[in-house]
């Protein structure tokens, strides 16, 4: 992304803000539920697109540390989800399952923060 | 079609199944993909009724596979009316001379679906003490409809039922990019899936949202269109999703209440003692089952079928049920 002012997330916090703080407040309805909606919207993709390339990196070195080799993180994902459902992975193995765990709460993390599993799921 | 548009073609029918002088106060209430619900009041001899028009987008049925139509829900529905059942009064059928294209007319029932209102405000304190109970004595009302009447329905089978959230997990991630939680769960599942012995009517949509609660507790059960015969187990499941919760994770029925006070009530008007295992394997299908729904919701928008910020906000909710199915797979 550029190094530049205004930054891309400064950008969206500027759209997030003017959602919120202009748009809400001036309608009811059905486009007051949209604007809370976009709002959130923004939300998630500002927090994707400052915490994904550190998820991804944990993530790649879970899926090594799983799978035995190296590899990018898109094809390591793509080689579990394979093992998993060709039985090839113990489903009760502490490290599958803490790493799912993980991914899930990574996952929500970005998507949305308050839902209830996440602070449950984080513990 | 235009919002005022079906009004000269409502008051008419309304006259003449219903020997209404006219139609009042007529408001559309929803614009969902698969329903449209409108609100209305008719004079007749008999005083004021209060109505509910349901009818397929602009009166045009739509071809969904797990949904069951406007016509054949209506029979539901007076079926499940005429045994008991706290389903709504169906007032009458459209036909095709009346012009509104496919749906029915039911008596409006009052009180609250919105489930933050009915798990937050004082007016349901005391309901909110009896809402698993009754839950489980509905859900068991509804399983004890007898399944002669109903011979329009199809029955999925607990097999069928992974098999269907497998190919929408095909469709809708595989393409894309698996989920790895989804993967665990689904085979999980399918080492698991249950053996076909008990078969009932299942309502399908079970939950909080889709049922009217009173002061005194739960007046109707709603959207009855994705009901089938099989598991009966699925029903007692689906309204314990997290998801319909509403931020109450420790109160796993609806938000409002406990397992084995929905279980008791269920087992009160069923005879039937509920295994929580099988009700378990259920809760953690459902929870797929709407990650993958939710993810399925965002693709009418980008296929652009219905553009709308909705629709992918609610696909992202996918994530939702993976951190719901990791509490109820994982070991801590």
């Amino acid at each position: 992304m550029r190094p530049d002012r205004p930054t891309a997330d400064e950008m969206l916090e500027a759209v997030e803000e003017f959602l919120r703080d202009k748009v809400m407040p001036a309608v009811t309805g059905h486009l007051n539920f949209h604007a809370r909606v976009a709002a959130n919207v923004i939300a998630s993709v500002r927090r994707e697109i400052g915490q994904s390339p550190y998820i991804e990196a944990d993530q790649r070195e879970r899926l090594m540390q799983l799978l035995g080799h190296d590899g990018d993180w898109e094809t390591l994902n793509r080689e579990l989800c394979e093992d998993i459902r060709a039985g090839k992975t113990d489903l009760d193995d502490p490290a599958l399952l803490e790493h799912l765990r993980q991914v899930a709460v990574e996952n929500l993390g970005v998507d949305n923060p308050k839902y209830s599993a996440y602070a449950r799921l984080k513990e | 079609m235009a919002g005022g548009s079906i009004d000269a073609a409502l008051e008419a029918a309304t006259r003449k199944y219903l020997s209404a002088t006219g139609i009042a106060d007529l408001k559309r209430l929803s614009a969902g993909a698969s329903q449209e619900t409108w609100s209305f009041d008719a004079p007749t001899a008999d005083g004021l009724q209060e109505l509910i028009l349901r009818r397929a987008p602009g009166g045009v049925p739509e071809s969904r596979s797990t949904a069951i139509g406007q016509v054949r829900e209506a029979r539901l529905i007076q079926i499940c009316h005429s045994h008991g059942v706290k389903a709504p009064n169906v007032r009458y059928v459209l036909q095709p001379e009346d012009g509104l294209g496919v749906g029915f007319v039911m008596d409006r029932v009052a009180g609250e679906t919105l489930a933050p209102r009915v798990l937050r405000d004082d007016l349901y304190a005391d309901a909110r003490t009896k809402m698993a109970g009754q839950s489980g004595e509905a859900a068991a009302s509804i399983h004890n409809v007898p399944m002669g009447e109903l011979d329009f329905l199809e029955e999925i089978t607990p097999l069928q039922q992974w098999q269907n959230t497998w190919n929408a997990y095909e469709k809708y991630f595989l393409e894309w990019s698996p989920s790895p939680v989804f993967d665990y769960a689904l085979r999980w599942l399918k080492e698991r899936v249950p053996a076909r012995d008990r078969v009932t009517l299942v309502h399908g949509d079970f939950r909080n949202g889709n049922i009217i609660w009173g002061p005194e507790g739960l007046r109707t059960i709603l959207d009855w269109e994705i009901a089938h015969f099989g598991d009966p187990m699925e029903d007692l499941a689906w309204i314990c999703i997290n998801s319909w919760r509403f931020g109450n994770i420790d109160k796993p029925v609806g938000g409002f209440g406990r397992r084995e006070d929905m279980f008791e009530g269920y087992e009160k008007v069923s005879g039937i003692k509920v295994d929580p295992e099988r009700v378990k394997f259920w809760e953690i299908f459902g929870s797929l089952r709407w990650g993958i729904t939710c993810r399925s919701m965002a693709f009418t928008h980008l296929t652009g079928h219905d553009r709308s910020v909705e629709r992918p906000a609610i696909g992202r909710r996918s994530s939702e049920c993976e951190a719901d199915l990791m509490i109820l797979l994982g070991r801590n």
